[in-house]
């Protein structure tokens, strides 16, 4: 579904990732694990077009996307839960959620979306008309992903939705992805639960330093010793 | 005055007639500054809309007014028609100049630093007035006033019609922004821009086309402007630096990229600059204002209605 091919990238005249390949079939969970600023966010950041490759090449359901704009990367079915929440603080919930379904693709949709959306998270049900400012960590970060679902993705990439919040909360972020992955969405999710994640995800890439250094079937991963002392702690 | 009652003492009915007088000053000092705040605010609000939401201090903007004052000039001599009805060919025309100023000039600096910004917009000030003093000279023009400076006499205040219209059109405008920004696809793409980029990059839209829309809006006010004072004040190369400066002031006081404090700032700054203008003169009246000003900056930089504003989350 997603491949990227030797994915050169970086901020300015900083090369951070020299090289990256990597692969999501459809219908997978698949997890990116590495330590902090070894490249996660910026891969993510290519993928969605946010940041301009260098070198080589991405390519979605078949097509090259490697020079097509963010804005069309999401009307490509492509959707990133992005680090921090990165709410529109200003708005309303409710108004956060319409901007979710802003692309032509998406908007048709509007009303089934929020539907499933409210009925998948009742605690944003109740803050639709609550400034987005307002909300706990907890609710932006399901705001987030709400927000997300509203582009109706089939492939949605999730930044450190776990970051920050409570250990309950960390769960119920957890769930929420597994369900998104039931549903038939195709999930690229980066995170330091590097635990629970392999718990949940199909198969896993370790990136260092901006390269890959590693990857397999996140079993597997669970139990290499490398993984395990530098990312488990075990 | 019948009988031997003697009239009242000529000091006292004096000082009657005094008071009459002194609110009939007071109340057409009022209206006065109401319609002077009025046109600061279409200029205004332009201008913050476009530092909200592109986050650029758009220098030029009074070189737009005077662009556009030029262009009602040239367009009502040119078809014979009222001045208003050359609104239909200066906003498209200031619209779209506004769109190739983003797209050529602002646009390729947005990421670098924020004083190459400053340098930028200052320097297309400097340059459209250069231009239209090669062209046209630092001659005065003065656009026909087709009866909108008929003098309405309302009891105690006067002013022009052409002044009401002004009066009217804030309010049409400032609703109308709200209305656009709030309530349509377009208005709220341009406000979650102006929140978070990124973000807003992320949900779909172009903000490079948000950009350019918003840079067009933003200057289509003072087109708006134009169109309104070109019949009641000459018009001139300079004449975008006379009205502008004080939008600066109001936009500030209003709270950077706040659209209501902007009207707010502005009804406040042209009711102090007529009372001041007509009790002080015009000399000490610029102290009074730009006094106010810096009292707002020491106690309260974030503008009298700007809320303290949690901008970590623009990215
Ligand atoms: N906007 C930016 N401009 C310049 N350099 C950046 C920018 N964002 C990130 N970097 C640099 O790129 C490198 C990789 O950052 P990235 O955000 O991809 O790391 P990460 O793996 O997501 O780390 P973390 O776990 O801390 O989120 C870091 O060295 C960081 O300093
Ligand atoms: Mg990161």
């Amino acid at each position: 579904m997603l491949k990227l091919n030797n994915v050169t990238a970086g901020y300015g005249s900083t090369t951070i990732l020299h090289g990256i390949s990597l692969e999501v079939n459809e219908g997978e969970i698949v997890t990116i694990v590495g330590g902090n600023g070894a490249g996660k966010s910026t891969t993510l950041r290519t993928i969605s077009s946010l940041i301009k490759i260098a070198d080589g090449s991405i390519e979605f359901e078949g097509e090259d996307i490697t020079k097509i704009p963010a804005h069309k990367i999401v009307e490509r079915g492509i959707t990133m839960v992005p680090e921090a929440r990165q709410l529109f603080p200003e708005m309303t919930v409710l108004e956060n959620l319409q901007m979710g379904s802003f692309t032509k693709v998406a908007r048709p949709h509007y009303k089934e979306k929020l539907d499933e959306v409210l009925t998948l998270f009742p605690r944003v049900a109740e803050r639709l008309s609550q400034g987005a400012q307002s909300l706990s960590g907890g609710e932006q970060q399901m705001v987030a992903i709400a927000r997300g679902m509203m582009a109706c993705p089939r492939l949605m990439l999730f930044d450190e939705p776990s970051l920050g919040l409570a250990p309950i909360v960390v769960s119920q972020v957890f769930d929420v992805v597994k369900k998104i992955a039931a549903s038939g969405t195709t999930v690229l999710i980066v995170e330091q639960n590097v635990f629970q994640t392999l718990q949940i995800a199909d198969r896993g890439y370790v990136i260092e330093n901006g390269e890959i250094g590693m990857s397999g079937p996140a079993q597997e991963l669970m139990g290499n010793d490398h993984i395990r002392k530098a990312y488990l702690g075990i | 005055m019948a009988g031997g009652s003697k009239p009242p003492p000529l000091n006292q009915r004096s000082n009657w007639h005094g008071v009459l007088l002194a609110m009939d000053l007071i109340f057409t000092n009022l209206v006065n500054g109401l319609m002077l705040g009025a046109l600061y605010a279409i200029v205004s609000v332009g201008l913050t809309l476009v530092f909200g939401i592109i986050k650029v201090i758009n220098f030029a903007h009074g070189e737009f007014l005077m662009v556009a004052m030029f262009l009602v000039f040239f367009a009502t001599a040119y078809f014979g028609v009222h001045p208003y009805v050359t609104l239909v060919v200066v906003l498209p025309l200031i619209f779209g100049l506004g769109m190739l100023v983003q797209r050529v000039l602002i646009e390729p600096l947005q990421d670098s630093d924020e004083h190459i910004m400053i340098f930028a917009t200052v320097g297309l000030s400097i340059a459209m007035i250069n231009l239209m003093l090669m062209l046209f000279g630092p001659d005065i023009y003065s656009t026909p006033s087709s009866g909108l400076r008929t003098v309405v006499d309302m009891g105690p205040a006067m002013f022009l019609t052409g002044q009401l219209n002004i009066l009217i059109a804030a309010i049409a405008l400032v609703g109308g922004i709200h209305l656009f920004l709030t309530r349509t696809q377009l208005g709220r793409a341009i406000r979650a821009t102006g929140q978070n980029r990124a973000a807003a990059q992320l949900m779909g839209i172009n903000v490079s086309w948000v950009y350019m829309v918003t840079f067009g809006i933003g200057v289509s006010c003072v087109g708006l402007a134009a169109v309104l004072i070109a019949p009641l004040y000459p018009t001139s190369p300079e004449v975008g630096q006379y009205f502008v400066l004080l939008s600066f002031v109001v936009v500030v006081m209003g709270g950077l990229g706040s659209i209501s404090g902007a009207l707010l700032a502005a009804m406040i700054i042209g009711i102090v600059d007529a009372f001041a203008g007509f009790y002080l003169g015009a000399n000490v009246k610029d102290l009074v204002v730009f006094g106010i000003f810096l009292l707002v900056l020491i106690f309260r930089p974030q503008g009298l209605f700007g809320g303290a504003r949690n901008m970590s989350h623009v990215s």
